[in-house]
């Protein structure tokens, strides 16, 4: 078992860096090159979502990523700090067209708007995504887990 | 790779030309880019994405951002997508029924929809 952890300062310009060795962690563990935009985006909105709770709740804590080669599979953990919020599963990828597509407040100034798309979206998408993830919320932190099939790359050769 | 920003005025649209990474660091950027455009009156928006490599969901709540500031306009906002791995998300996320996506520049400027 082949493992890599990285933690880094809950900066959104940290989440691309932590994307590219994710990915190319996958890569060596043999996760197939179909598979890699899909550990490329979970990686990403995962430490966003990460991110993001620390930026409200505990700036100075580092966001954690541990990623493990195992033998015919590849995990990816992130965790942060913070409580999960409701619990969301892929049903609430289920937006509403019509109320996404209602026209801004005309005197909405130049902030985001609020609440564009709900909370919990990035973990709707990640579940959405990937089809081996659990959410969970532990003592230290919110865990999420993605795990995809990897080819035994390091094992011996038959020959 | 970065995000890279460009406009153009076609007719009476305005097409912006986005490539590189969309993400949580890179998304504001676009934001500002598209907020800009709609405060000095460009409310028919054609947002070109042949060239992005990545696009999360910050991406998308810019986009629908942007959408909601041109419709308080009676505007457009078309996007030109035609790669399968950003397309995907806009499917997964149900987002396909948001926005009208086109497979060139030139048919998103055709389109009266």
């Amino acid at each position: 078992m082949a493992t890599v952890e990285v933690s880094f300062t809950a900066l959104p310009a940290h989440v691309r860096t932590a994307r590219l060795v994710a990915l190319a962690v996958a890569r060596r563990a043999g996760v197939s090159d179909d598979l890699l935009d899909e550990v490329r985006l979970a990686v990403g909105e995962a430490c966003s979502r990460a991110v993001g709770v620390h930026q409200n709740k505990a700036q100075h804590a580092p966001v954690f990523m541990r990623l493990v080669d195992e033998q015919d599979r590849f995990t990816v953990e992130v965790v942060d700090v913070g409580p999960l919020e409701a619990a969301v599963t892929g049903a609430d990828l289920d937006l509403d067209a019509d109320a996404l597509a209602e026209p801004a407040p005309p005197d909405a100034g130049r902030d985001a708007l609020p609440d564009i798309l709900p909370p919990g979206f990035g973990l709707a998408v990640i579940s959405g995504l990937v089809e081996d993830v659990s959410v969970t919320s532990e003592i230290d932190g919110t865990h999420v887990r993605m795990t995809w099939p990897a080819s035994d790359v390091m094992a011996p050769t038959a020959d | 790779m970065d995000l890279s920003l460009s406009t153009r005025t076609e007719g009476d649209r305005t097409v912006v030309t986005v490539g590189g990474e969309i993400d949580v660091y890179t998304a504001p950027k676009l934001r500002e880019q598209l907020i800009d455009l709609v405060s000095s009156g460009n409310y028919d928006l054609v947002v070109d994405m042949e060239n992005v490599d990545f696009l999360d969901s910050t991406g998308l709540g810019v986009l629908v951002g942007g959408l909601k500031r041109v419709r308080a306009h009676e505007g457009s906002l078309r996007l030109v997508c035609t790669q399968e791995r950003i397309l995907k998300i806009f499917r997964i996320t149900g987002l396909t029924k948001v926005f009208p996506i086109h497979s060139s520049v030139d048919e998103a400027l055709k389109a009266t929809d």
